[in-house]
């Protein structure tokens, strides 16, 4: 077990034929993630690093089986191509493209409403399930498989954060990179209530930052529920200068609000272990696990 | 992307929502002339800064002759205005519009965003406007109140009716449903991520008007929307950060002497709080981007190189994806093998190909010092940081 994606993962890659396409496909391959064809609009037919291409995200799935794909285009093609995969029925599709555009997001999530489809991204490094799927743009070389749910909205930080966790022995059950856009797909909360229900997973950690208001909402959820597993959070940029856009879009909010402090106060306040800094991480884990011993061997 | 304010005006204007009549000079003389043009008992004369909070800073001024809108404008043009928004080195007014001052009967705010949850636009408004809003905004979040706001129907203006009547903005409805859909028409069709009209006025003779109006472009729309990208009022970038740009980095300069240089939005976030906790100043934020190329790193490291505030560099790099651990080592080499000004490197490097960047760095001669965590990196260039500036 897992969250979203596993070693049944079939997936299919919307741009597969360019330059970072190309890469990331022949790198989810080599990790062993299943791999069973490539969309682009007038190549279907033709064959990319071995497997099959198609015109369209439909016939793809319809030859293919495939319940999951990777959307790795240009930005102006990123909302179109993420639009397509939801009404084909992908089950998930993670979106790592950098600076899809605000109202093109609100298009695909209107695509996305009342459907079954989970969206990851964009702006994503993807999600992983070390030793099962790798969907994204992450270095695999730290991940070892586990218990640990990772949920985040940076690349390498996260990235880092696994390397940590791995080294200390604590693998990974899936780690989701939410991606650090203001509109994007699942977020912190969907990831919490999923772990939640993933039997492999025994405890949480969120990876935050300044803006938005995912760690506010994810803090009020955290409350409104008996988790049962304990949750590590670090939320950085707390001294990030206020009113500047720091890397992610997602960091300046045009509504103000989301200072790194107050979503620390509202974590701790719904129990969960604030990891003070970066290299905090893992000790927070055994912390919060020892607050919760029986929670944790009950389960 | 924010336009100015007589910009975002014009604009929401071409889809009917009024504002005062007013024209944009840029020397004294030339507002004085204006006043001609404009329809006023009384005139309001007003910095364009791409900052809020200018009102409580001086950069609005109230004049009752053609010669006095001359003398405000002398006062605003080339000073420089500081708000809490500017940052302290403030924005220095090259453009005021003139205005008719309008007599307001009732002040309050509106503004349309997208909903984060649904990515669907949304309108919030407040039944306070100007500067009170503005104050009250800052002591609590939810001053103002949101509410989904659907494309243009007959529901839809039921809708807005009945929220506008639970915010308290009652009189003359009609008129300000009329706006709020023109504005959300404007929305719409210029990839704005942000509309706030504050106030949003109502005159005595029952007109609703945008009396100050601020438009956020999406610059990621920029590829389609290239008109606006001449027009843009956001405060202007330092040289540094421009470059920096050009090359796929994220600059933010700080005011501090450790020159940063992370692969990552998160990561650059995360080593700066870890150097403020640790008693040190960054000089900057830096991301560089996952596609970033050993050129891309080496501008980067070149403009950290060229800063003379800057006493020691902190590199925190995690390689992974397109951007692995050699690729930034290289890129700093490259910048140190033309450099005269060899700073100090504290680096912490983890991730793919970490073990090759380690190398590269030392085999280059790049003055390195490695450190097995980021908080030794941290404790480390703090501490060289703090013995450079004593010196």
């Amino acid at each position: 077990m897992a969250i979203f994606v596993n070693s049944e993962t079939r997936l299919i890659v919307q741009g597969m034929t360019g330059r970072s396409g190309t890469f990331y496909t022949d790198e989810a391959i080599r990790y062993g993630t299943t791999c069973v064809g490539g969309v682009r609009p007038g190549k279907g037919g033709a064959r990319h690093l071995g497997l099959p291409l198609f015109n369209t995200v439909r016939e793809a799935a319809e030859s293919t089986q495939a319940n999951a794909s990777l959307v790795i285009v240009p930005a102006p093609q990123a909302g179109p191509a993420m639009i397509e995969a939801i009404e084909a029925g992908i089950g998930v599709v993670v979106c790592v493209t950098e600076r899809v555009p605000q109202h093109d997001m609100s298009r695909v999530k209107q695509a996305l409403a009342g459907t079954d489809t989970v969206l990851i991204g964009p702006n994503s490094q993807g999600i992983l399930t070390p030793g099962q799927c790798k969907i994204g743009v992450m270095p695999t070389v730290n991940a070892l498989p586990g218990h640990i749910g990772i949920a985040s909205r940076s690349a390498s930080l996260t990235s880092e954060i696994l390397a940590q966790c791995s080294k200390a022995g604590l693998g990974q059950s899936t780690t989701v990179g939410i991606g650090g856009d203001t509109l994007h797909g699942v977020g912190f909360v969907d990831c919490l209530k999923a772990f939640r229900d993933d039997p492999e997973t025994e405890a949480v950690v969120l990876i935050g930052e300044i803006g938005g208001r995912g760690e506010e909402e994810a803090a009020a959820y955290l409350e409104s529920v008996d988790y049962g597993k304990p949750v590590v959070a670090l939320v950085v940029g707390r001294h990030a200068p206020r009113g500047r856009r720091m890397g992610h879009a997602g960091t300046l909010s045009v509504l103000g609000g989301g200072t790194a402090e107050d979503k620390i106060a509202r974590l701790r306040a719904a129990g969960v272990e604030i990891a003070v800094h970066a290299d905090d991480v893992v000790a927070a884990v055994a912390r919060a696990t020892a607050k919760a011993p029986q929670k944790a061997a009950a389960r | 992307m924010f336009l100015a304010e007589y910009q975002s005006k014009e604009l929401l204007a071409q889809y009917g929502v009024l504002a005062p009549d007013g024209r944009p000079a840029r020397s004294p003389d030339e507002a004085q002339r204006l006043c001609k043009e404009i329809d006023a008992r009384k005139y309001v004369v007003k910095a364009q800064i791409g900052a809020g909070g200018r009102g409580l800073a001086g950069g609005i001024r109230f004049a009752a002759t053609p010669s006095a809108v001359a003398d405000e404008a002398r006062r605003l043009l080339g000073s420089t205005l500081v708000t809490d928004q500017t940052g302290p080195a403030g924005e220095t007014v090259t453009i005021v519009q003139v205005e008719a001052a309008i007599d307001i009967a009732q002040s309050c705010f509106v503004a349309i965003a997208f909903a984060p949850e649904t990515g669907q636009p949304m309108l919030l408004a407040s039944s306070a406007g100007g500067v009170e809003f503005e104050q009250r905004a800052r002591m609590d979040e939810d001053t103002a109140q949101s509410c989904p706001l659907s494309p243009d129907s007959p529901e839809a203006r039921a809708e807005i009716a009945s929220f506008l009547t639970g915010v308290g903005i009652t009189e003359a409805q009609s008129t300000a449903i009329d706006a709020i859909f023109a504005a959300r028409h404007a929305f719409t069709e210029n990839d704005m991520t942000l509309i706030e009209i504050n106030p949003f006025a109502r005159t005595s003779d029952g007109r609703w008007i945008a009396v100050d109006a601020k438009v956020a472009i999406d610059p990621n729309a920029s590829f389609r929307r290239p008109e606006f990208a001449s027009m843009v009022a956001d405060r202007p970038a330092p040289a540094d950060e421009l470059a920096a740009q050009k090359h796929n980095i994220n600059l933010v300069r700080l005011d501090g002497n450790i020159g940063v240089i992370a692969n990552g939005a998160g990561l650059g976030l995360a080593t700066n709080d870890m150097i403020m906790d640790a008693g040190g100043k960054p000089a900057n934020f830096m991301d560089i981007r996952t596609t970033a190329s050993s050129m891309d790193v080496a501008r980067g490291v070149e403009i950290l190189l060229a800063d003379d505030r800057v006493s020691a560099i902190l590199l925190t790099i995690h390689g992974g994806g397109m951007t692995s651990a050699d690729t930034v080592a290289e890129g700093v080499n490259f910048a140190y093998a033309k450099a005269t000004r060899k700073l100090p490197v504290i680096a912490y490097i983890s991730g793919k190909h970490a073990d090759w960047g380690h190398r590269i760095l030392r085999e280059r001669k790049v003055p390195v010092e490695s450190c097995d965590t980021l908080s030794a990196a941290v404790g480390r260039v703090v501490e060289l940081a703090g013995q450079r500036r004593a010196r």
